[in-house]
Order: C-alpha cells, then structure tokens, then sequence
C-alpha cells in the first residue's frame, strides 16, 4: 500500500522509534545499507530553493544506492508553463519510485500525495510542515540525550511562522513528561490555536516568556529559529524583529553542562559563530543526522509501498 | 401568518432563529424556479424562535451544507402532501466546495481545479480547518 509523509502525525510514536531505530542502525553499519535502493529513484521536486534539505535527501538516496532527478526551483520544471502540481505529481509517478517535494503553497505536499501513484515526502510546504526536519530533530535529541521523555524544551525565536516549532511541539508533545518553555517576541509567539490544540486540550504543561536568560538554566534542549524574511509581507515587521534574540556565549552562563543546543538551519546571526566549538552546539549534528533520518523514511515507505 | 403545506417537495425545520439566510445562500435557493419560503421567527416550542425553509419541488440539497451551517435541523421530505422521510442533520465530517480557503499561501489559491475541502477537527467547538492548509474557516 503506498505511503507518504506529508505531516509528522502521519506516523506514531512507534513508527518514530522504528525510524530513529534504522537510522541508528544506519550510522552504525552503513555498508549494510549501501545497496539497498539500488535501481530505485527518487525525484526532488524544489518549486522553491533549498540547498540543504535538497541535498540531504540527494545524499541520503545517493547512499542507499539508488539514484535522484529532479529539479531545484520552478523555473526549470513545468510549473513554469502553467502545469498543476496533480498533473505534475502523476507524470513523475511514471519515472521515479518516491517523490520528495518542497513547495511555497502550503498543502502542495498532500495534493501531490493525492495525485502520485508512489510515496510522497514532503519536503517543506511554505510556512505549513516540514516532517522530515522534525524526524532530524527528534534523531538529535534520542542521540544527544538518550531520550525523548522527561525534557524541558526551551523553543526560542520566530515561533508564530516557525513550522519546525510547530512539528517538533506536535511530535514532542506525544512522549511522557514533554514540558516547553516558549519564549519569543510578543508578535512572534505561538498562535493560540497551536497551543490550544497541542499543548492545553493535551495537558502539556508550558511557559512563554521573552526573557531568554531567565529560563535558560531550566532547559535540557534550547531550539533556536530564524525569524524568516520570506514569511513576512512587510519588510519593515522583518527588520524589527529579526534580531530578537542572538544566542552568545554570555546567554549560555547559566545553562546546563549537558544543555542541547539545536537549530534548523540556516541561521542568519541567531547563533554566534562563537558557540559553534562548545561541545553543547549540536545544530551541525542535527544536518547529519537528517540525513540519516530520511534514509531511514526512504527504505520505510519504499518497503511499505512494496518497491523493496 | 399561514403558509400553504407543500405537496411534494422539502421543509428544511428547526433552523436556529436568523440562520435561515445563511442556508438559503449557502443551498443556492436562489436558482431554482420553484415556491421556496423563508419563514422567520417562527414559534417554537423548544427554543422559543425557529425559522422553516419550505420547498416546493423535490430537488435535491446539500445535506453538509445543512448540517454545517446550523447541526440539528430537521429536513423533512414530503410526497403527495404526505412525510415520507425526517432527517436531523449533524455537522458532516468533511465539507467539499461548501466554504473556501481564503488563506493565499493555500495551494487551494492557485492549483486549478482543486476541490476545497474542509475537515472537522473539533466538534464541540465546531471548528472547520482547510484539508491542505490547515487555516480555520471563518
């Protein structure tokens, strides 16, 4: 039966492990997973740039033998002529064996899914979802800590159009013991529809706040995000507001010795390139093992859909 | 105030008190040739004011619509002059080109010939949400 991914609730909690179980096993035979998609091909359907997420699912395929086509931005696809994302979705269907696109409009994912007769990954969908960052997230955390219980996660930045935060609040929120700590701008906070259907109607416990240092010492993971040029329709709220928080090394005295530091990537001036050597900073770890994470996604919805 | 009883055709009753404008919108009653009435304010035993839609003609409605716009409400079918069938509409777990994402970031804005569906994600607060978006509808 074909299945994609298109939100990180798409999977359960045991199906999370699963992922977070192969990717370990991933990284700790990688000979063992080399041939694995070999004559299989994924296609990157880009509508908009991305270098990293692009790249990560490129070298994840690349990795597991199998092969990758595809596009990097509308203006080389059909797109550009006018065709629709269905249309599109069911054309691709008759060359490659999984689809991951990244698209501006929110809902493109789900639209391709419906259309594709192979897995579709959602690979970021404008301000909406971004799962497989999550599935990243979430490999960082199991590894750096061990667990994905018991933890108080400080989410710090743009956290009114930050899908990951949304995603990692959504995927976090089902593991026992999950408290947050949200701290941002007033005009960036959490939009109370995401706090009232995560976090209240699901008895998450969690704090706002827009004082970074104070609640530091409290947080076993500290997710910084970038306040987002592209999520804005007026330059002058962009300006205002993206230099709200810069973590230095000064933010960080209070804060645990095994605090995890993480960040989607990229980052503009969020991070000073000055923590980027304390053995807290885990935001390059977090690329690798996204990598590792969607190799894990690939081999599950291509055994599933019964192309290996 | 007396309204004739229809011999074949739909009465639409129980619709909470000024939502009867809203359904005659929403169910395109404006197009059809046929007797339709509004009646507003109507005595109700229960709630004290109701409004009734009847329809002269047996066409067929949008039973989603209905139960969307006021969950509850009684569709009566009525064939020579007699009921035939009485249904309480609840709110439909899905809605398909009823309302319409407004949200521009939607792909709902610009993918041709998309359907716009709406799922419900909270019924005791009735809460709509756009399948692809996920934006509440309004």
């Amino acid at each position: 039966m074909k299945r994609s991914l298109i939100s990180i609730q798409d999977f359960s909690v045991e199906e999370l492990q699963e992922l977070i179980d192969t990717a370990n096993d991933i990284i700790a035979r990688p000979e063992a997973y080399s041939e694995c998609c070999r004559g299989r091909k994924l296609a990157t359907l880009f509508f908009e740039p991305s270098t990293r997420t692009r790249l990560s699912f490129e070298a994840a395929m690349l990795e597991l033998g199998g092969s990758v086509l595809g596009f990097s931005e509308a203006q080389s696809s059909s797109a550009a002529k006018g065709e629709s994302v269905a249309d599109t979705a069911k054309v691709i269907s008759c060359y490659a064996d999984i689809i991951a696109i990244r698209h501006p409009k929110e809902g493109a994912p789900l639209v391709a899914a419906m259309n594709a007769t192979i897995p579709v990954i959602n690979a970021g969908d404008g301000g909406h979802n971004h799962p497989t960052q999550t599935l990243a997230d979430l490999l960082t955390i199991h590894r750096e800590k061990g667990r994905l219980s018991h933890l108080t996660v400080g989410v710090c930045g743009d956290l009114k159009f930050g899908r990951t935060v949304h995603s990692l609040i959504a995927a976090l929120s089902r593991y026992e013991d999950v408290r947050f700590v949200l701290i941002s701008p007033e005009e960036l906070k959490l939009p109370s529809y995401v706090k009232k259907e995560l976090l209240r109607e699901r008895g998450i416990p969690y704090t706002q706040t827009t004082d970074l240092e104070a609640v530091m010492p409290e947080l076993d993971i500290l997710y910084m995000t970038r306040v987002q040029r592209e999520r804005f329709f007026n330059e002058e709220d962009y300006l205002r507001l993206k230099d709200s928080y810069i973590l230095t090394p000064d933010k960080l005295a209070n804060a645990r010795d095994d605090l995890c530091i993480m960040h989607p990537l990229p980052r503009v001036n969020e991070i000073s390139v000055t923590i980027d050597d304390d053995p807290r900073a885990c935001y390059f770890k977090q690329v690798l093992y996204g990598k590792y994470m969607r190799m894990a996604l690939i081999l599950k919805l291509l055994k599933e859909s019964g192309s290996l | 105030m007396n309204i004739d009883a229809i011999q074949n055709g739909i009465v639409i009753d129980h619709i909470s008190a000024g939502r009867s404008l809203r359904l005659y919108e929403l169910l395109g009653l404006e197009k059809l040739d046929c007797s339709v009435a509004i009646i507003k304010n109507a005595h109700s035993e229960k709630r004290g004011k109701k409004d009734i839609i009847k329809i002269d003609a047996d066409i067929p409605v949008n039973l989603d619509v209905i139960g969307y716009v006021d969950p509850g409400v009684s569709v009566n079918l009525i064939r020579d002059g007699v009921l035939v069938e009485k249904k309480t509409i609840d709110m439909p777990e899905t809605l398909t080109n009823v309302i319409f994402c407004r949200n521009p970031r939607c792909i709902c804005s610009t993918e041709q010939e998309l359907n716009h569906v709406f799922k419900l994600t909270d019924r005791k607060n009735k809460v709509y949400r756009c399948l692809y978006c996920e934006t509440k509808a309004t």
